[in-house]
């Protein structure tokens, strides 16, 4: 029997705000435990939530750029659950009417085109506190509680692993490209639940769907998926059936785990939240949104290719991250040319980070110094020899180029005065080089240039060197 | 019909545990309650939209601007057990908030 794959993701992002939710408290990564976080938090006796407006403007703004429709007239609700990541004994959602419905991503597909993959809806919630396990007891730190949350929740559009990871990944760099979200999910900015299920081929109902949690890279959710595929498979060629469970994945062996069978909806007891009246969202509020919305990847792919004529290759690379992207616009800003722009960064920089295992802005690099550096190599201040050694210097110490190559010394000689009389005290003492040239030995030169080079220490301008070198050797 | 059951799947999910003498109690209370709510179905409410919410005010918003926090010392005076600023909870296992 064959089976064919649907798989639904859950996508939860956090905003990136000053403040909570539903609470002034601040948003922040990495404090001392609970002390970001208040009594409208914890839910003491008399305290009221009010909406943050401008986490509701990010939400929108995510929603729009996922091609979604913005409702004009929503609510939140209420979700009752006791645990003790979250103190209230309910997280405020949005459960009957989401922040926005029926948008979509495209992603690119092996023959080299694209499908969409759609996005049911989208809403803005709070997320939950975090608890550390140590043998008998558990800790609390309430500082994530009530984070602004917009969870994102796909159409079962996806077929295969390899599918819900190119979905990931162009989630993210979109969310990454509006600002609204860090979108990291090493520091759980962006979380992923999965939902899959296989049927016979041919068959028209959906099999049971079985929920995947606990996965924490996009790596995870390609091999947990694929791992679930598997064991459903075998379940059902041995005539067995899956049931609806949670399972999660077990990266030390790859494998999926089960956590619990799961509960129903209605254990939820979801009702309107009394406490929040109703948001009404005009369109003026939705144009205006949208009239600010930073330009996404696939236009400033786009205009990379079509108006600096970039390679195709090259703009993607650049438009994979939002922080390159900047980065390369603001380089170019600063006068150096889009190409050579485009090549630095591509590969002088992206090998130092990796190399450092660092992101860009973790770097001493600005835009102006390596515009300033490309300008020197262009107009032949420096060798791109000792572009390198420039290069390093700015990228690790963030010294102005211009400056550092003058009081080294660095600056390429290009000067016909001063190198002719290298030149012609190089062929003096080299007269066998000089007949082997005349006899067609082109090889010469390449041992006169050598001589060169040496006696200037390498910061002749080769190019430079070449000519004057033959002109020299051409009136001998 | 409000069934024992029933009873002990809610004290459940508010992990509260109750004697057989409570449950019995509290089933037919709970069934009481349940019959004065359904005397609500009497009134006709054929295109009345839902309320979500009683007041009339829409939108109040907050602007996205921190405050510091409630200080940690005094929010720990209502928590049983703490340590190193951490609230301290007998082991939980993950089975928490679906999100």
């Amino acid at each position: 029997m064959n089976f064919e794959t649907t798989i639904g993701l859950e996508v939860h992002v956090e905003l990136k705000t000053n403040s909570k939710m539903f609470s002034p408290a601040p948003v922040t990564y990495g404090a001392e435990p609970n002390t970001s976080t208040n009594v409208i938090d914890w839910g003491f006796p008399g305290v009221l939530p009010t909406v943050n407006q401008g986490a509701y403007g990010l939400g929108i703004m995510v929603a729009l750029a996922f091609h979604a429709h913005v409702a004009h007239d929503t609510h939140f609700d209420r979700k009752n659950y006791f645990y003790p990541d979250n103190p209230k004994a309910y997280q405020i959602t949005q459960h009957e009417v989401p922040l926005a419905r029926d948008g979509y991503i495209e992603i690119p597909t092996p023959d080299g085109g694209t499908k969409q993959i759609g996005i049911e809806e989208l809403h803005v919630e709070e997320d939950a506190g975090k608890n550390t396990h140590t043998g008998q007891y558990s800790y609390v730190d309430l500082n994530r509680q009530g984070t602004p949350l917009i969870e994102i929740v796909s159409k079962a559009d996806m077929t295969s692993p390899d599918e819900a990871y190119a979905y990931l990944e162009n989630l993210r760099k979109i969310v990454q490209f509006t600002g609204a979200s860090d979108v990291k999910m090493e520091e759980g900015s962006m979380r992923v639940d999965t939902n899959i299920s296989i049927r016979p081929i041919g068959q028209k109902e959906f099999g049971q769907k079985v929920e995947l949690k606990n996965l924490n890279s996009f790596n995870h959710v390609r091999l947990g998926l694929a791992y679930e595929e598997k064991r459903q498979a075998r379940i059902l060629m041995n005539g067995g059936t899956i049931r609806p469970e949670t399972r999660r994945f077990d990266e030390a062996t790859g494998e999926t785990v089960l956590m619990r069978v799961k509960e129903g909806a209605d254990d939820y007891r979801y009702f309107p939240e009394p406490d929040i009246p109703r948001v009404q969202i005009d369109q003026d509020w939705i144009d205006d949104i949208a009239a600010h919305i930073p330009e996404m990847p696939d236009k400033r792919r786009a205009r990379y290719i079509n108006e600096l004529g970039l390679p195709e290759y090259d703009a993607g690379v650049l438009t994979d991250t939002k922080e390159m992207s900047d980065f390369f616009e603001e380089t170019i800003n600063d006068g150096a040319d889009a190409k050579l722009a485009s090549n630095w960064l591509m590969g002088g920089v992206n090998q130092y980070l990796n190399e450092n295992k660092v992101d860009l802005p973790e770097t001493k690099l600005t835009p102006a110094h390596l515009a300033t550096m490309i300008q020197m190599i262009e107009d032949g201040t420096i060798s791109s020899k000792i572009a390198k050694k420039v290069f390093k210097e700015i990228i690790t110490n963030g010294t102005e180029p211009r400056q550092w190559v003058e009081d080294k010394g660095l600056i390429q000689l290009s000067d016909p005065d001063q190198l002719n009389p290298i030149i012609t005290d190089v062929l003096d003492n080299n007269q066998q080089s000089i007949d082997d040239f005349k006899n067609g030995k082109d090889r010469a030169v390449g041992y006169l240039v050598g001589q060169i080079m040496r006696q200037t220490h390498g910061m002749a301008n080769p190019k430079v060197v070449n000519q004057l070198l033959m002109a020299a050797l051409k009136a001998r | 019909m409000i069934e024992k059951k029933q009873v002990e799947h809610v004290a459940e999910l508010a992990k509260l545990s109750f004697s057989d003498a409570e449950l019995d109690h509290f089933t037919s209370q709970l069934d009481e309650i349940m019959k004065m709510v359904d005397q609500l179905d009497e009134v006709d409410t054929t295109g009345v939209e839902p309320t979500t919410h009683v007041g009339d005010l829409v939108n109040v918003f907050r602007k996205d601007e921190a405050k510091p926090g409630t200080p940690r010392k005094e929010l720990m005076e209502n928590v049983p057990e703490e340590q190193d600023g951490l609230i301290k909870v007998p082991a939980i296992i993950d089975e928490g908030e679906d999100e």
